[in-house]
């Protein structure tokens, strides 16, 4: 009964957002503001419709309800309760659904915090998002149903893909959602624009938080995912290359692009058409993205069940909605007011800078992406575009555009001072130096480009807060009126920041990992030990252990730090039984920022021996601390007051200024 | 410097980031993309040993051997070619006889596969898309049944997935 109420909301939530999608509309065709304000109703409704139909999906899972076809593809009785309920999500029809409703839960939260935009835009916006929302709808009741029934019911289900039996799946795909989705705040933004044929700094300052919401929460999600496909393949690897990763690496570039030209948009009038096609594109790669993982045309570690219709139907949403943007995009552009010319050396032109690059870098990677179906579908030929391939050009892509990120907070707004700023950022220079002659010193000069890379690393860390020394002038001002100015500076320059701190913290780890990183593979018997990149590894012995839903069998290693033992570490390799699927369990010890990580092989026949794979990873816990700076960066400056305020305030504003002049 | 001049300097700029990056992008695609090969490919067109390939089959029944220094052995087969492949590193959880499998990396000058890296997906009954299309143009796949006795062959030994 449940389960038929909860496919129910989910029809009742199509036919809310199919009122959304043309009432609003045309309400701001007409100026009709009853008309308009249907758009907000239909917006909340439609939420509640499908949190109902998500929680009586949930609950399914919760009762092991395995007359629910969904239910029993992809649960099982004996599986722990959290990962009952993160297999909601942990499958395409669920994951789906979790989809749709992060993308309504975006426009209730336009619908509930956008009372002061403009009546017409803010109608315009909510049926645009309405419109993603119908066709993901139509998506999910015509092509993946998740309260199918299934007659009879079996007595037990086939259990989840123990891959995803993890902490990772309560948090990786949420959070992955909640960026991708969140773009589409700011394409229904740039569509709502172009519709009416209007854009001003005011809606810069609206798309700006939305857009920063988003990626703050896709930085997160990325970063998570790298960690989660780090531990539990135990392949030690943190990132692949691979398609679906793309996919989601995609949408973070262009958003991160349109984060900063929406900032000289929203300071400077200028780029108006540049940030729209940016909301557009962004949003469009997200789009990109579910199709990639979902349509099953790609061959990758994680792409979900493949069934032809169900790529045909989104590639048909994925051609509507990119090219009917587009189209728009073409049409309308034109009426768009261009902003002003600036100097290239001002702090515009450092954000234009970092547009170009990181555009450039995404082209890049599209390019990767799809190179090998397109040349399919043209000659047959059958390619793989692998890791050397991406690291040869977006590498290279990536390395002025870090070099000049210290810069650009350092320039002026039209008119910027390029040695002024090369001047303050001596300090930085200095360390990075230090930095390249120090490793260079340790490895004989024998691993230049890392040596190089680490400077980078050193110069942006160092060189992301030399903005906010120069603006406390400590020297001149003394500790006590230095700490004064700098707490009377705008959030936004802390954040700025931090997330450029992120990114050479990341950058750190990356180069460190990747240079002095060790892998070992070899047979151990218990009581002998292996000495790899600095570290002993005690392998203890073998013992066998049941746990819920699966059987393993379980390493247990001691981590010696020269002879003192640094930690203990259960390396395993699972068996779940009832997918009758080996997964391994990787051992990892963490000390500060490297890590010890071991895998367990195959066991060898004679005495206990077993093969091993210890890896030592340098700094590499750094590479997701960094993108957690980056994200913490993105949530200091959407807490600033220029952003919780806004534009719209100035109305209240105005209207509160007999009573009292803000204190400001 | 005159508007012009600032006109100038962005196209500019953006011409040659542009340029830098078709440079990169036709400069890798020409190195290292890699083409996938079923084994009666390589055994009737052996490429250069240069090039990256991506060999998929399915793991031939009885062939692997792990050897003591922790190098794989196995074979590949479409059930028409067999191509013996040399592996050090670490292998998939889901690798295992019979099971589809893409190896990549370069044919050595004695015929033997060396691979750096081998795909399995992690789903049992999950064949890479690559190697389902190769078997079925060459009737040994059908969709719904899985491998096929090739017609007037022996009858295959080899559990493929996929029903």
């Amino acid at each position: 009964m449940i389960v038929e109420l909860g496919h129910f909301a989910l029809v009742l939530a199509l036919a809310l957002a199919l009122v959304q999608s043309v009432l609003p509309l045309i309400g701001a065709r007409v100026g009709d503001a009853r008309l308009m304000e249907t758009g907000s109703t239909t917006a909340l409704g439609g939420f509640v419709m499908l949190a109902l139909a998500f929680a009586a999906l949930t609950h399914a899972y919760v009762v092991s309800d395995f007359s629910v076809l969904n239910v029993a593809e992809n649960s099982h009785s004996a599986k722990p309760l959290l990962y009952k309920i993160t297999g909601v999500w942990g499958n395409h029809e669920g994951s789906m659904l979790l989809w749709v409703l992060i993308l309504s839960f975006f426009g209730a939260l336009v619908a509930l915090f956008g009372r002061d935009l403009p009546a017409s835009l803010k109608a315009n916006v909510l049926s645009v998002q309405a419109w993603i929302t119908v066709a993901f709808l139509l998506f999910i009741l015509l092509t993946s149903n998740p309260f199918a029934r299934l007659d009879p019911p079996p007595f037990e289900g086939n259990d989840l893909n123990p891959i995803l039996q993890d902490i990772g799946l309560a948090i990786h795909p949420p959070m992955l959602y909640l960026g991708y989705v969140g773009f589409s705040i700011a394409f229904s933004f740039a569509v709502a624009a172009l519709i009416d044929g209007r854009i001003d700094a005011a809606w810069a300052r609206w798309v700006r938080p939305w857009t920063l919401v988003a990626w703050v929460f896709l930085t997160a999600g990325i970063a998570m995912g790298s960690y989660w496909a780090y531990y539990e393949l135990g392949w030690g690897g943190w990132w692949f290359w691979d398609p679906v990763e793309n996919a989601s690496f995609m949408p973070w570039l262009s958003g991160t692009a349109l984060l900063h030209s929406a900032l000289v948009m929203e300071k400077r009038s200028a780029l108006k058409i540049w940030t729209v096609l940016l909301a557009i594109l962004t949003f469009s790669l997200s789009l990109l993205g579910t199709f990639l993982v979902r349509s099953g045309v790609l061959t990758s570690v994680h792409a979900f069940a493949t069934d032809p219709t169900r790529g045909v139907f989104i590639l048909g949403i994925l051609c509507v909605f990119v090219g009917g943007s587009l189209a728009l995009f073409a049409l309308r552009a034109s009426s768009l007011e261009g902003g002003g010319l600036f100097a290239p050396i001002s702090r515009e032109g450092a954000l234009v800078f970092n547009n170009l690059f990181l555009t450039t870098a995404c082209a890049t990677v599209l390019i990767g992406t799809l190179y090998p179906l397109v040349l399919e579908v043209t000659t047959g030929a059958k390619i793989s575009v692998g890791p050397p391939f991406f690291n040869l050009t977006f590498g290279p892509l990536m390395l002025p555009l870090l070099f000049a990120v210290p810069f650009g907070p350092l320039l002026a707004w039209k008119r910027g001072d390029l040695l002024g700023a090369a001047q303050r950022l001596y300090f930085a220079a200095g360390a990075a130096f230090v930095a390249v002659l120090f490793v260079m010193a340790i490895t004989q000069g024998a691993a230049i480009l890392s040596a190089l890379g680490i400077g980078l690393a050193v110069w942006l860390m160092i060189g992301s807060f030399v903005d906010l020394w120069g603006r406390a002038s400590f020297a001149k001002a003394g500790l006590s009126n230095g700490l004064r100015r700098l707490s009377g500076l705008p959030r936004s320059a802390f954040g700025t920041a931090i997330a450029h701190f992120g990114v050479g913290a990341t950058l750190l780890g990356i180069v460190a990992v990747g240079a002095f990183g060790t892998e070992t593979v070899t047979t151990m018997g218990p009581g002998q030990t292996v000495h790899a990149g600095g570290w002993g590894v005690r392998f203890e012995g073998l013992a066998a252990r049941d746990g819920p839903n699966f059987t393993e069998e379980v390493g247990r290693f001691t981590i010696l730090d020269g002879a003192s033992e640094a930690g203990r570490i259960e390396s395993a390799r699972r068996l779940y039984t009832a997918r009758q699927q080996p997964t391994t369990e990787a051992g990892i010890s963490t000390h500060i920022f490297s890590q010890v990580y071991v895998a367990l092989g195959d066991a060898v026949a004679n005495g206990g021996q077993t093969v091993v794979r210890i890896w030592t990873k340098p700094l590499v816990t750094l590479i997701w601390l960094g993108c957690v700076a980056m994200a913490i960066g993105g949530l200091v400056s959407l807490s600033d007051r220029r952003l919780r305020i806004g534009a719209p305030a100035r109305a209240k504003h105005r209207a509160a200024r007999p009573v009292a002049e803000p204190a400001e | 410097m005159t508007r012009k001049q600032k006109r100038l300097a962005g196209i500019g700029g953006m011409v040659g980031v542009v340029a830098l990056a078709v440079g990169l992008v036709l400069q890798s695609l020409s190195t290292s993309i890699a083409f996938f090969n079923s084994p009666t490919d390589i055994v009737s067109n052996a490429p250069v040993p240069t090039q990256r390939i991506r060999l998929g089959g399915l793991v031939e029944q009885g062939s692997v051997e792990r050897g003591a220094d922790s190098k794989v052995r196995f074979r590949v087969t479409d059930s028409v070619e067999t191509v013996p492949v040399v592996y050090a590193g670490l292998l998939p959880d889901l690798f295992r006889e019979g099971q589809g499998i893409i190896a990549e990396g370069t044919l050595g000058p004695d015929r033997v596969f060396l691979a750096d890296t081998v795909l399995a997906k992690h789903d049992e009954t999950y064949m890479p898309k690559e190697v389902v299309d190769d078997l079925k143009k060459r009737g040994l796949w059908e969709d719904g049944k899985g491998m096929v006795a090739p017609k007037g062959g022996e009858p295959v030994a080899m559990t493929g997935a996929g029903s």
